[in-house]
C-alpha cells in the first residue's frame, strides 16, 4: 500500500468543466487515476471528458461511489466547495486552488470538526501540487514522470521544490511510496504530522523525506512526533535560511514570525528529533540516501 | 497589506474604540492648522509608517505650542525614518497625524493575530504594555492573557470580560474596555485582518480609556472582497521594485545582494536562495513568477530583476511541471530579444521537455550559461557574478 491513495481510489472532479479542472482531469486520467466524474453546479447531466458531470457532490458521490475529491474552483468559492465535500462523504480532499482567505479556512477547519474523528474528511491543502503514489495514480497538478514507484514517503509544502526532490531522488534510482504536498498556506488541511503519522503505518514506506519552510508551528510539531512516535527514519530540508524576518516569500504561510519559525530554528530542532537534515537543497536526494545505507 | 496608524483608528473608532482626537497633514502648516483644530494645549505628532519603533527612533513628537508642531512636522517630513523594524534604509514620512496628546495613567497591550497553531483568531493581551510583544512576552511572561476564540460563534462578551478584568482595570473602565476588545474582534473579522495591536491601549489622567496606538495588517488573499481596504494601499510604504511587480502581478521581494532570481514556485525559490548562498552568493531578490512561467511573464520578470541597478548577474531556474521546458526556453528567448541583458545569465531547465529546451537556448546564439542542477547553476551563476564584479573594479581603475 502507499498511503492516502492507489489506483483503486474513486475521485470526482470540484470545478471539472473549467479550463484548469478539464486540463488536469485529463492528465490525472491518463496516469491511470480512477476519474469517475465531476462537479459544476448548473452543468448536472451532462458529459465532460467522457465522465458525468453532477450538480452537487452528494450527488456525484451517490452515483460514482467516490471517496476522494480534487477541487480546482477558484478562491471566492472554494471554500464552499470543501465543506461541500466534507458533507458529502467524501474521505479525501484535495485542494488545489491558491489563495483562499485566511478566515475562510478557518471556518472550514471548524466545519470538519462537526464529524467524529473517523468520520472526518481528510482534506490535503489548500495552495498544494496534490498528492501522487507513483505508478499507481495522481491526485494533484505534479508531473507524474518525474516520480519513480519506491519505497520514500515525501510530505513538503512546496510544489516544484518537492519535484525538485523526486527528480533528485529519480537519478539517483530512489523511488516514491507516495508524496504529498500539504500547500503553502497558513491554515492548512493536513500537517506534516498528519502525514508523518500515515507513512509510519504504512507498509511500503521505509523512510521519509519530509520539505519544510520558514513560519508556522509545523515543523516543530512533526519534530515531536518523530522523537515520540517514528520508527522509520527521516531526513528533512528546510527552505528559506537566507529569508528576512517578517517579510513573506511568496507562500501566504512563508513568513518569519514567531520563535522557533526561521530555517535555521527549525533545523536545530529536527535535528534534536533525530533527523537528518539536508545541508543544501542540492542534497535533497544523497540526504536519503545516506538514511538507506544507514538502515 | 499593512496600513498607517491614522487609517487603523479611522476604522476601528467605527467600531467603537475610543481614540484621540487627531488629524492628518501632508505639510507643516497643516500640522499646525490640525493643532489649532484639535484644540488643546499639548499635541503629539506621529510619523506615518508602516512600521513600529517609531516612538525610540524619534518618529513621534510631543509639542506645547503651534510653533513646535509646525517645526516638529518640518523635521519629519519627507525625511525617511529607520527603526529598528524598517532596516537601516527607513521608510519615507509623507503624511503626519497630529493628535491631543493626553496624560498617561497606565499602559495596556491588547492584540488580536491569527494563531497557526489552533487555526483561530487569538487575543493576547497585557498589562504590561508599551514595549513590543515580543518584549512583553520575553520580560513579562505571566502578565500574558491568551484567549483563542472559536470561530463558530465568535467572541462573546464574557470573553472580553475576562480579558478586561484580567488586565486589571478599574471597574469605571470595564465596560468601555469590553467594548474596545469586542470592537477590534469584530474589525479582524468583518475586514479579514490578520492583526489588530492596540499599544498601548492607556487609561488618562482624566479617567479615559484610549488607544494611542494602533496597527492593522490585512490578508492579501481577501483583498478581492475589502475593496475599502485595498484603497488604503501606501505604495510610498512599499519597495518601488515590490511595488512594480505587484502591479504586475509577480510575488516579489526585494534583498540586499548582487545576484538577480527568476524561479517557478515558492518554495523552490526559497531554496535556490539558499542555494546562492551556500555557493558564496547573495541573492538580489526573490522571485516567484507562478507554475505557469509563460513567455509573457518570463518577459516581465526579466525587466524587473534587471530594473534593479544592483543586479550583477542572473539566474533562471525553472522546474517545468505541468509547462514544458521548451515553452520556457521560447520565452526567455523571446525576453533576450525585448530587454538589454547587460549581466551575465545561468538558465537551470529541469522537467518536462527538458532536452528540447536546452536546445533551443542553445541555438539562440544568446550567451546563455546553461546549468543542468540546482548545485551547478548557483555554482556558475556566483561564477559569473563574481567574473563581473572583477570586470566592474577593472573597469573602475582604469
Amino acid at each position: 500500500m502507499s498511503i492516502l491513495l492507489d489506483q483503486a481510489t474513486g475521485v470526482i472532479v470540484q470545478g471539472f468543466t473549467g479550463k484548469i479542472g478539464s486540463f488536469h482531469a485529463q492528465e490525472m486520467i491518463d496516469y491511470g487515476t480512477r476519474v469517475l466524474g465531476g462537479v459544476t453546479p448548473g452543468k448536472g447531466g451532462t458529459t465532460h471528458l467522457g465522465r458525468p458531470v453532477f450538480n452537487s457532490v452528494r450527488a456525484a458521490v451517490a452515483a460514482t461511489g467516490a471517496t476522494a475529491s480534487i477541487v480546482f474552483v477558484p478562491p471566492p468559492f472554494a471554500a464552499d466547495s470543501i465543506m461541500e465535500a466534507a458533507d458529502a462523504g467524501i474521505e479525501l480532499c484535495v485542494a488545489i486552488t491558491d489563495g483562499i482567505p485566511a478566515q475562510d479556512m478557518i471556518q472550514v477547519k471548524r466545519y470538519m470538526r462537526r464529524y467524529k474523528r473517523e468520520q472526518r474528511m481528510r482534506l490535503v491543502g489548500p495552495n498544494c501540487a496534490g498528492v501522487i503514489s507513483p505508478g499507481k495514480a495522481l491526485l494533484g497538478i505534479m508531473p507524474g514522470h518525474i516520480y519513480k514507484q519506491g519505497t520514500i514517503g515525501v510530505v513538503g509544502r512546496s510544489g516544484t521544490l518537492g519535484y525538485e526532490a523526486a527528480a533528485q531522488m529519480k537519478a539517483l534510482g530512489i523511488g516514491i511510496s507516495t508524496s504529498v504536498g500539504i500547500g503553502g498556506d497558513p491554515i492548512n488541511g493536513s500537517s506534516f504530522k498528519d502525514a508523518l503519522e500515515l507513512f509510519e503505518t504504512d507498509p511500503e514506506t521505509e523512510a521519509v523525506m519530509m520539505i519544510g519552510e520558514i513560519g508556522g508551528p509545523q515543523e516543530a510539531e512533526a519534530a515531536q512526533f518523530i522523537r515520540d512516535h517514528m520508527t522509520k527514519p527521516v531526513a528533512a530540508y528546510i527552505a528559506g535560511l537566507t529569508a528576512p524576518k517578517g517579510r513573506r516569500m511568496g507562500h501566504a504561510g512563508a513568513i518569519i514570525s514567531a520563535f522557533g519559525e526561521s530555517a535555521d530554528e527549525k533545523v536545530e530542532i529536527l535535528q534534536e528529533a533525530g533527523v537528518r537534515v539536508a545541508p543544501n537543497p542540492s542534497e535533497l536526494g544523497t540526504t536519503v540516501a545516506s538514511l538507506l545505507r544507514a538502515a | 497589506m499593512d496600513i498607517h496608524e491614522y487609517q487603523a483608528k479611522e476604522i476601528l473608532a467605527g467600531f467603537g474604540v475610543p481614540v484621540a482626537r487627531g488629524g492628518l497633514a501632508y505639510s507643516p502648516e497643516q500640522a499646525a492648522y490640525r493643532a489649532r483644530e484639535i484644540g488643546g494645549e499639548r499635541w503629539v505628532v506621529k510619523a506615518q509608517i508602516h512600521a513600529g519603533g517609531r516612538g525610540k527612533a524619534g518618529g513621534v513628537r510631543l509639542c506645547r505650542d503651534e510653533e513646535a508642531v509646525e517645526a516638529a512636522a518640518e523635521a519629519l517630513l519627507g525625511k525617511r525614518l529607520a527603526t529598528p523594524q524598517t532596516g537601516p534604509r527607513g521608510k519615507l514620512v509623507n503624511r503626519l497625524y497630529i493628535e491631543a496628546a493626553t496624560e498617561v495613567t497606565r499602559e495596556f497591550y491588547l492584540g488580536l493575530v491569527l494563531d497557526r497553531q489552533s487555526e483561530r483568531v487569538m487575543a493576547v493581551a497585557s498589562s504590561a504594555g508599551g514595549m513590543e510583544i515580543e518584549e512583553i512576552s520575553e520580560r513579562e511572561p505571566a502578565s500574558l492573557i491568551r484567549l483563542s476564540i472559536d470561530p463558530a460563534v465568535g467572541m462573546q462578551p464574557f470573553h472580553a470580560r475576562e480579558i478586561a478584568f484580567g488586565l486589571g482595570l478599574e471597574a469605571s473602565h470595564i465596560a468601555e474596555g469590553v467594548e474596545t476588545i469586542l470592537g477590534c474582534y469584530r474589525a479582524f473579522r468583518e475586514l479579514d485582518a490578520t492583526m489588530v495591536e492596540i499599544n498601548p491601549l492607556v487609561t488618562t489622567a482624566d479617567g479615559s480609556l484610549l488607544a494611542l496606538d494602533a496597527k492593522m495588517s490585512f490578508d492579501d488573499n481577501a483583498l478581492f472582497r475589502r475593496p475599502q481596504i485595498s484603497e488604503l494601499r501606501d505604495k510610498s510604504q512599499e519597495d518601488p521594485r515590490e511595488t512594480r511587480a505587484t502591479d504586475r502581478g509577480l510575488s516579489y521581494v526585494g534583498l540586499d545582494g548582487n545576484i538577480g532570481c527568476i524561479i517557478n514556485g515558492a518554495g523552490l525559490a526559497m531554496a535556490t536562495m539558499d542555494m546562492i548562498k551556500h555557493a558564496g552568493g547573495e541573492p538580489a531578490n526573490f522571485l516567484d513568477i507562478g507554475g505557469g512561467a509563460t513567455p509573457e511573464r518570463v518577459a516581465k520578470a526579466f525587466n524587473l530583476v534587471l530594473s534593479d541597478a544592483k543586479v550583477e548577474a542572473m539566474l533562471v531556474n525553472i522546474f517545468a511541471g505541468i509547462n514544458r521546458c521548451d515553452w520556457v526556453a521560447k520565452g526567455i528567448v523571446q525576453a533576450l530579444q525585448k530587454v538589454e541583458m547587460r549581466v551575465p545569465l545561468v538558465v537551470r531547465l529541469a522537467g518536462t521537455h527538458v532536452e528540447e529546451g536546452r536546445q533551443i537556448l542553445e541555438g539562440s546564439g544568446f550567451p546563455i550559461i546553461a546549468a543542468e542542477s540546482l548545485a551547478e547553476a548557483a555554482e556558475k551563476v556566483v561564477a559569473a557574478w563574481r567574473q563581473a564584479e572583477m570586470a566592474n573594479l577593472r573597469e573602475a581603475a582604469a
